[in-house]
Order: structure tokens, then C-alpha cells, then sequence
């Protein structure tokens, strides 16, 4: 019976084992930790991760390697995008402690684990090659998440937002599987590359294709939280822990990202004039509503929700350029610009909340415009910090943020495509309004409270370094934006 | 000397001063900030000084050259050098940032090192636009120093700040943007460079070029300003601190200008040609329906913002006249209105400082509680009123002779502003300086102390030497006048 079975290559998935193996450990460990001790668990998270990135380091090979009877690929892409996964997790685990810490209820090993669930979650979806890899990867990632947005179970707020993501990203999830088991129909096969063949050699029943594409793009544009689709947004950046928060709010979007690399650029690219119109219209409606709603908001976090949806929108834009009638001698300048946005608007976002989280204290959340106020006159160092980070987030120069957009635009105009261009540019023109709002309530307003920030040294130190990356990679763009390039050319 | 990266220091020693007082930290060291900052300023002017002695005035070229690639990925490079039209902006720039750090000297007392410090960054960044040769360091130095005058105006202006500060930032930004995609238009025209050097050399057909020049209009129209999108500068003015009112006078108007003469024209001349109509038509509404918007004025500053408005259209009008004279009288009167306008409004924070109002009618007989202060006031009024002897004169006139010679009729429109800025500049000084002493707060006036001498002196003589012997400031723009000239008369088309 098992006459034909062949262990597969595990060396391009060691990552991924090794991280399940430590959170199993971790969990097991934990039983046994008191909550007075959870520093252990942190810790012990924190090396998870840091070897996870060890492992990634030491075993890339910088070919495209598949495995797992290919369900499974490993190459530069997904080695550049999990490694900037796991410093964005590290991060992020780092920002949370404290806030974790001063709240009984998500002071838990569960939390850790959970959340190193997710990054597996996260991992598997960028190694995607297969349907059911993708969708594995991102039923580990949601379900993992739902459990964080309620884990403050006494917060009405928290468990209103949960059963919200829940019920929204299950139907979200539905609609993707909906796509793919159509794709599938007129394909004859769930493996990535292997409908890419499929395409290629044509065949395929149209009509059933673009039916499929059309559930696919709208279960991606549910999970990347693109307007018509964005309606959770808002409620579960509101809702969840701010530390939670920070999670969904950066880390997924690198996942987020490769999975429509994976679906679309890999697999439906001969489809490429369908779905690129399909992403143009969601991306300038994101960029129109999120811009628009984001002004009207005073809470941080909410305003920070829309703020995403626009940055999500304009990504697409990337995407969208690939491919020009046919001619796909653009693509790796398109999609290499839209993956250095992703990763400029994760370290951006991490920045803004990790923010909030450091101005939070026990009893006090610090999610509101108006506690920013008066931040330049209690401590000026942080009140530049966060102005970096919102200039950033603007598109405003000397910022990683100006960088990013500029390499999506350019994409966009040697596409050919400039009234997009033009719309992008007045969008942002409208964004860069409730930026300035927040640099304003810092700067141009008294404060409310004079007491001094509370936040631990190194807290203090790990932002502070988040905002001058923002400064420093913005003067500094190349090394990033070519190492995105040189992923794209050896993996596409 | 040219072995040294002398643009660079021009470049960073401000910015890197201006991040050394900011470490200063809070008020407590207010003293050693001002102190620190004061240093850096004239330090700052002192790196510029060998780009004027070491320049070579037989050379239309770009002089003092530094490059350096700074991001390959788009065939970005650090690409810095200046000619005969930006040399004497740099140091402008440099010059009216220590005039600045003097003129806060004891008028702020709130976050003195901050106030500094986005002064010199500033001025740092600005002296970037003016020497890049690299379209997207320009842009980057030009958006970048959007964030210093925005925290300017909103932190330590006036009531209405928060309103102005968001007016002048958003007004910028769209103007800026449409640069950009401009830019990036070129970008790929030219086969991936963003050297603008080699822009001007780049053939483009006409109807892009149209569009080209009105994206490039727009970002400088708003930057210069030019009626209709001048709507934020009184605003701005108004409630800008002192030292805000002079760098956007002084300096930051005049990159608007800068960029008609280093993008528009040499990189798409037909287009320039083709719609010099609506140029110089925007620039006569400014200087004639302006200067009579600026006689009703019944705020200081206001008037002032709006003469600086209409005197800006002169350099409007003698850049789309495509004459030498033209061109040189429109950079002599942006050099000038750099002294005279910077003077003017340090005039009036003088006299804000002590009365607290801008309004007109609060003052009048200030000649007899200010003597000194009057007589200087006088010869900046009548600078600004084009008196010949001053620098203004010099400017205007030279725009002038250039419209005759181009038209009649807008020679004639453009020289009725000199009765009205005549008008607006000295009805002002004879309801604020002449008459009874007006109230109590007038006759408690004190006299202008030794800083506020020694600025305005300072100003009073550079204005007179513009004024009387503007020699070696054309004498250094002519061979770069000439070499745009020649270029913007070649057409691009092909």
C-alpha cells in the first residue's frame, strides 16, 4: 500500500516544522508557567522566531524548489517576504508585552502560542502552491486571529468585533473556495502552477473561469480589506486589543499580498486583463472611501482601519500595471513596486501602532486623537517619532512612505495608465489631510494630561528605532528595493 | 576649492546644525540653543561664500558638479551643481536664515531649540532645491521642506494658525503632486533618467509637452503664487510667525519662480512659447487686480502678502518674454524682494511685538515714539514701492524695458503697478508712521533696540547696493541667461 511513498524534501518547508514543533513546546511549557512568569513564554516565543529567520537564512537556496508532491514552494519571494514576516512579528511581540501585561485576561501563554500559530498561518500561505495549501494557510492564520480579536473576553467591544471577523471572514472564506472549486471545474487540478499549464495551453471553459476569478478576487479583496469588501476593516482595528490590532494590521498584509502574487500572477496571469480591471475598480473605490471615511474618524485606530484600506488600494494599483494588453515586460518592475510597498506600509503601520500601544497604560487606551494632544510638549523625541511616521504614511519625503508610493506610481505611468496616476495622486492629496491632523493634535495643541510617557526602556528604544527606519530607509530606499526586485526576478 | 563637495556643505551643514540645537531639548537651554543656532546659521553662510568667489562668471554651465548614484534601482543620483541662476539664491538663503535667528531672538520663548531648528533645516533643504540637479532630489527636497514651515506656521503663529498651516500644506501638496507624475512622465520619455540636465535635451512632441508645462505650472503657479492660487499665501502671512513671514517671502516664493526657469522653459520651450499667453496674462492680473487688492488691505501683513504677490508677477512676466533683460530684471527683482519684503515684514513684526495688532488703524504717528525705526521703515517702503536708488527699482525696471520692447500694451499694464505699489506701500507708511500719536500703546513705544538695528541695517544696505551698483549680480547671471535663452529658442519637436 505504501509502496510508492516517498518522503518529501523537507529542507524547503524546515521553517514552518520547526516553528510548529516550538509552538507545541511552547504550549506544553507554558502549563506550567505562572502568570507572574510569563516573560518565560515570551521569551521562549521570541527564539521561535528568531530561529525560524536562522533557518530561512541558512537554507535558502535562491532556486524555486517545490515539495510536498508540489503543494508546497520554496523560493526567494516567499524567503524575503517570511523573513520580513518573522521582524514584523518580532516586533510586534515586543510592542504587545507590555500592554499584554497590564490587562489579566490576555496576560496568557495562549496569546504567545496563538500568535505563532498565525505566523505559521502566514507562512504556509506564502509557500502556497496548491488551493488547499492556500486555504490551510489562511484558516490557520483567521482562526488563530479570531481567537486573539476576543481574547479580552470581558470587553464587549472585543467579542462584538470578533464574532464580526468571524462571520465576515468565514463568508470570505467561503467565496474563495467557491473560486477555486469553479477553477478547478475547468481546469481539472488545484495545483497552482499546474493551472497556469492549464491556461496556457488553452481550452479551459471561459465562462466558468471568469466566474471562478470573479469569487477568487473578492475572497482576496475580503482578506486584504478592500472597499466594497472592507466593511470589517474598520470594526475589528476598532474593537480587538490594540495589541491585536497591530497584529491584523501588519504582519497579514505581507501574507495577504503573496497569496494574490500566488493566485493571480502564478496561476490566473493569462487571465490577466480580467482580473486587472476587476482590481483597478477595487483599488480606486479603497483609495476614494478609505481616504474619505478616514477623515471623518476620531479614533486612532479606526482612522488607522481606513488609512489601511487606501494603502491596500494603492498596492493594487502595483498589481494591476503588470500586465499591459499582452506584454508583460513590465511586470517585475510592477509587482517587485508593489512588494516594497507592502513591506514600507508594514513597517509604517507597525510604527503608528506600537505607538498607541506605548502611550496606553493599564485602564487607559490611548486610542483617540485627542490623547496624542499636546505629545510635543511631554516628550518631544516621541512626538517627532510619531510625526515621521505620519509624514511617512502621507507620502511625504524624506520617508520610506514618499518611496513607496513613488515606485507604485512609476509602475503606473510607464503602464501607460496615468489617469490612474492621477486619481492615486489626488487620493492621496485627500490622505494626507488626517495625517496631518495627528501631527497636529501633537504639535499644535495643548495637552490634557502633562504626565510623563510610562513605557519600559525598551519599548522605548524598539520604536524609536521603527521611526528612524522610516527616515533612514527612506533616504536609503535602493537596498530594499532591490532586494524585492531580485526576489521577483528569481521566483517569477 | 571646487575639489571640496562645497554644495553638500551648503546642504547639510544647516540641517546637521539645526539637529544639533534641536538636542538641545527643552526651554531650560533656550539660551545655548539660540546660541547654537545662531552659530549654525552663519556658519551656514560662510560654505556658501566660496560657491560666489570661486564662481566662474564666463561659464553658462553647471559649476561646482557633484555626482553620486543614490538609488540605481530608478537611475536616481545625488546629482548637485549650480549656475548663474541658482548660485545667488543659495546664498540669499543662507543669509536670511541667520536675519531669521535674529529676528526670533527674544520674540520666542516657547520651544526656542525647535523654532531654530526648523528654520535651519529649512534652510538646508531649500538650498537643496536650488542646486539639484536631479529631478526627484529636487522634488524630494521640495516636498520635505513643506513639513518645517507647516510646523512653523501652526506651532508659533497666529490665532487663525491651524486653519493657515493646513491651507499652505495641502495648496503645496497638490501642486507637487501633478510635478511628480510630470516627472515621472519624463522619467520614461527619456529611457529611465531623472537627470534634468539631460531633460533639457530630450525631444518631446507638442502635445505632451502642453501637458508637461501645466503640470509643471501648476506646482509652480501655487509655489510663486500666481492669481488664481495665491489664496493661501495671505494666510499663510497673516498668521505665520515673523521668522515664518520672511523665509516664505524671502526664499520660499522664489522656488516657485527657480522652477519656471529650470524646468519649464528648457524642457518643453515650445510649449513654453505656446502658452507664454496665458502666463504673462496671469502675471499682468497679478501685479495690476492684486496691487489694488493690496490697497484696500486693512492689515499690515495682509498688504504686504498681497504686494509680495503682485511683485512676484513681474518676475512672472520677465521669465515668458523670452529676452534677456527680461529673464535678468525678473531674478535682480526675485533677489531684491528677497531684501526688501524680508525687511518689510520684520518691519512690521517690530512693531507687532510691541503693540500686538497688525491692524492699521491701531498705529499712526510712530514717527515720534520710533525715529529710527521709521527712517529705515521709509527706505524699505520705498524699495517695495520701486523707487529708484533701491533695489526695487532696478528689477522693475528691467521687466519693463524688456515689455516694451515685446508689447506695448503690456508694458503699459505692468508699469501702472508701479503707481499702485506706490500707492498701497506709502499710504501705509503715512497712516502707520506719519500723523498724531494715535492711542496710548503708540506713545509707550520704545525705539528699535541694537538686534533689530543691526538687522535692518544690514537689509538697508544690501538693498542700496542692489540698488545702486546691481553690477555683480548681472555680471553672474549671464552667461546662464544667455545659455537658457539660446536653448528655450530651439524647439523641441521632432
Amino acid at each position: 500500500m505504501f509502496d510508492n511513498f516517498v518522503v518529501p524534501n523537507l529542507l524547503p518547508a524546515a521553517p514552518e516544522l520547526f516553528l510548529a514543533a516550538m509552538a507545541l513546546i511552547i504550549l506544553l511549557v507554558d502549563l506550567v508557567v505562572k502568570d507572574s512568569r510569563r516573560t518565560v513564554t515570551f521569551t521562549l516565543t521570541q527564539i521561535a522566531l528568531v530561529g525560524c529567520a536562522a533557518i530561512q537564512f541558512y537554507t535558502s537556496t535562491g532556486e524555486v524548489v517545490y515539495t510536498f508532491s508540489n503543494m508546497f514552494v520554496d523560493d526567494l519571494m516567499s524567503d524575503l517576504l517570511k523573513l520580513f514576516l518573522y521582524m514584523t512579528m518580532i516586533i510586534v511581540l515586543f510592542y504587545s508585552r507590555g500592554y499584554v501585561l497590564d490587562r489579566e485576561a490576555m496576560n496568557k501563554g495562549e496569546y504567545y502560542v496563538l500568535a505563532l500559530f498565525a505566523t505559521l498561518g502566514m507562512m504556509v500561505m506564502i509557500s502556497a502552491n496548491h488551493f488547499v495549501t492556500i486555504y490551510m494557510g489562511l484558516e490557520l492564520l483567521s482562526l488563530s486571529l479570531y481567537a486573539m480579536v476576543a481574547m479580552n473576553r470581558d470587553s464587549v467591544v472585543s467579542t462584538e468585533a470578533a464574532m464580526k471577523y468571524f462571520v465576515l471572514g468565514a463568508l470570505a472564506s467561503g467565496l474563495l473556495l467557491y473560486g477555486m472549486s469553479m477553477i478547478y471545474g475547468a481546469t481539472g487540478t488545484l495545483e497552482i502552477t499546474g493551472v497556469a499549464e492549464k491556461l496556457y495551453g488553452g481550452g479551459a471553459n471561459k465562462t466558468l473561469l471568469v466566474f471562478g476569478l470573479v469569487f477568487l478576487v473578492s475572497g482576496l479583496a475580503f482578506k486584504l480589506g478592500v472597499v466594497p469588501f472592507h466593511m470589517w476593516v474598520p470594526d475589528v482595528y476598532h474593537g480587538a486589543p490594540t495589541s491585536v490590532t497591530l497584529l491584523i494590521g501588519s504582519a497579514p498584509k505581507l501574507a495577504a499580498f503573496a497569496i494574490v502574487m500566488r493566485l493571480l500572477v502564478n496561476g490566473l496571469i493569462t487571465m490577466a486583463a480580467d482580473w486587472q480591471n476587476m482590481l483597478i475598480i477595487l483599488s480606486v473605490l479603497s483609495m476614494a472611501v478609505g481616504n474619505l471615511a478616514a477623515i471623518a474618524q476620531t479614533n486612532l485606530k479606526r482612522m488607522l482601519a481606513y488609512s489601511a484600506i487606501s494603502h491596500m488600494g494603492f498596492m493594487l494599483l502595483g498589481i494591476t500595471t503588470g500586465v499591459v494588453s499582452g506584454d508583460a515586460r513590465y511586470a517585475l518592475n510592477a509587482y517587485s513596486s508593489a512588494m516594497f510597498y507592502v513591506i514600507a506600509y508594514v513597517l509604517m503601520t507597525t510604527g503608528s501602532f506600537g505607538m498607541i500601544l506605548m502611550m496606553s497604560r493599564a485602564g487607559f487606551e490611548a486610542d483617540n486623537i485627542e490623547d496624542f494632544k499636546g505629545l510635543n510638549k511631554r516628550s518631544p523625541w516621541f512626538a517627532g517619532i510619531m510625526l515621521m511616521l505620519m509624514f511617512s504614511m502621507a507620502g511625504v519625503p524624506f520617508f520610506i512612505g514618499f518611496f513607496a508610493k513613488f515606485s507604485v506610481l512609476q509602475a503606473v505611468v510607464a503602464a501607460g495608465y496615468m489617469w490612474l496616476a492621477i486619481v492615486a495622486v489626488l487620493f492621496s492629496l485627500i490622505g494626507a489631510f488626517y495625517y496631518l491632523r495627528v501631527v497636529k493634535v501633537m504639535y499644535f495643541d495643548a495637552p490634557v494630561d502633562d504626565s510623563p510617557l510610562t513605557a519600559s526602556t525598551d519599548m522605548r528604544l524598539l520604536i524609536s528605532a521603527n521611526g528612524l527606519a522610516v527616515a533612514i530607509l527612506g533616504m536609503f530606499p535602493q537596498v530594499i528595493m532591490s532586494l524585492c526586485a531580485y526576489a521577483l526576478l528569481r521566483s517569477l | 576649492m571646487s575639489n571640496y563637495p562645497l554644495i553638500s556643505l551648503a546642504i547639510w551643514t544647516p540641517i546637521l546644525a539645526g539637529l544639533v540645537v534641536l538636542a538641545t531639548g527643552t526651554d531650560r537651554n533656550a539660551p545655548l540653543a539660540r546660541m547654537l543656532a545662531l552659530a549654525g546659521a552663519i556658519l551656514g553662510l560662510l560654505v556658501t561664500i566660496p560657491l560666489w568667489t570661486g564662481f566662474d562668471v564666463a561659464q553658462g554651465g553647471m559649476q561646482f558638479v557633484e555626482l553620486k548614484t543614490w538609488i540605481p534601482r530608478f537611475n536616481i543620483n545625488y546629482h548637485l551643481g549650480v549656475d548663474g541662476i541658482s548660485m545667488l539664491f543659495v546664498l540669499l538663503n543662507s543669509f536670511i536664515t541667520i536675519i531669521v535667528v535674529l529676528a526670533g531672538w527674544e520674540v520666542i520663548q516657547q520651544k526656542v531649540a525647535q523654532y531654530n531648528a526648523a528654520f535651519l533645516i529649512m534652510s538646508g533643504l531649500m538650498n537643496g532645491i536650488f542646486t539639484s540637479l536631479d529631478g526627484i532630489l529636487f522634488y524630494v527636497f521640495f516636498e520635505a521642506s513643506l513639513i518645517p514651515m507647516y510646523l512653523i506656521i501652526g506651532v508659533w503663529g497666529g490665532p487663525n494658525r491651524v486653519y493657515a498651516a493646513f491651507k499652505f500644506f495641502l495648496y503645496t501638496l497638490f501642486g507637487s503632486l501633478l510635478f511628480l507624475l510630470a516627472l515621472m512622465y519624463l522619467f520614461i520619455q527619456s529611457g529611465g533618467s531623472f537627470s534634468i540636465l539631460e531633460w533639457h535635451k530630450l525631444p518631446i512632441a507638442l502635445g505632451a509637452q502642453i501637458w508637461i508645462f501645466l503640470a509643471f505650472l501648476i506646482a509652480f503657479a501655487v509655489k510663486v503664487p500666481m492669481w488664481p492660487v495665491h489664496t493661501w499665501l495671505p494666510d499663510a502671512h497673516v498668521e505665520a510667525p515673523t521668522g515664518g513671514s520672511i523665509v516664505l517671502a524671502a526664499i520660499a516664493l522664489k522656488l516657485g519662480a527657480y522652477g519656471f526657469l529650470r524646468f519649464s522653459l528648457p524642457i518643453v520651450p515650445d510649449a513654453s512659447h505656446e502658452l507664454s499667453g496665458l502666463v504673462i496674462a496671469l502675471s499682468l492680473i497679478a501685479v495690476v487686480y492684486i496691487g489694488f487688492v493690496a490697497l484696500v488691505q486693512t492689515d499690515m501683513k495682509k498688504l504686504v502678502a498681497y504686494s509680495s504677490i503682485a511683485h512676484m508677477g513681474f518676475v512672472t512676466l520677465g521669465f515668458f518674454m523670452f529676452s534677456a533683460m527680461g529673464i535678468e530684471g525678473a531674478l535682480i527683482q526675485m533677489l531684491s524682494h528677497g531684501f526688501v519684503s524680508g525687511a518689510m515684514f520684520f518691519c512690521i513684526g517690530v512693531m507687532y511685538d510691541r503693540v500686538h495688532s497688525r491692524q492699521i488703524a491701531d498705529y499712526g504717528g510712530v514717527v515720534n515714539t520710533m525715529p529710527k525705526f521709521a527712517a529705515l521703515f521709509m527706505l524699505f517702503s520705498m524699495a517695495n514701492a520701486g523707487l529708484p536708488a533701491t533695489s526695487g527699482f532696478v528689477g522693475e525696471f528691467m521687466v519693463i524695458l524688456a515689455a516694451v520692447k515685446f508689447n506695448f500694451w503690456v508694458a503699459f499694464a505692468a508699469a501702472t503697478s508701479l503707481i499702485v505699489g506706490a500707492a498701497y506701500t506709502l499710504w501705509m507708511y503715512k497712516r502707520v508712521i506719519f500723523g498724531d500719536v494715535a492711542n496710548h500703546h503708540v506713545a509707550e513705544l520704545s525705539d528699535i533696540n541694537n538686534r533689530e538695528f543691526l538687522i535692518l541695517g544690514v537689509l538697508a544696505v544690501c538693498t542700496l547696493w542692489m540698488g545702486l551698483y546691481p553690477q555683480p549680480f548681472t555680471e553672474v547671471m549671464h552667461a546662464s541667461v544667455n545659455d537658457l535663452l539660446r536653448h528655450v529658442a530651439t524647439s523641441k519637436i521632432q
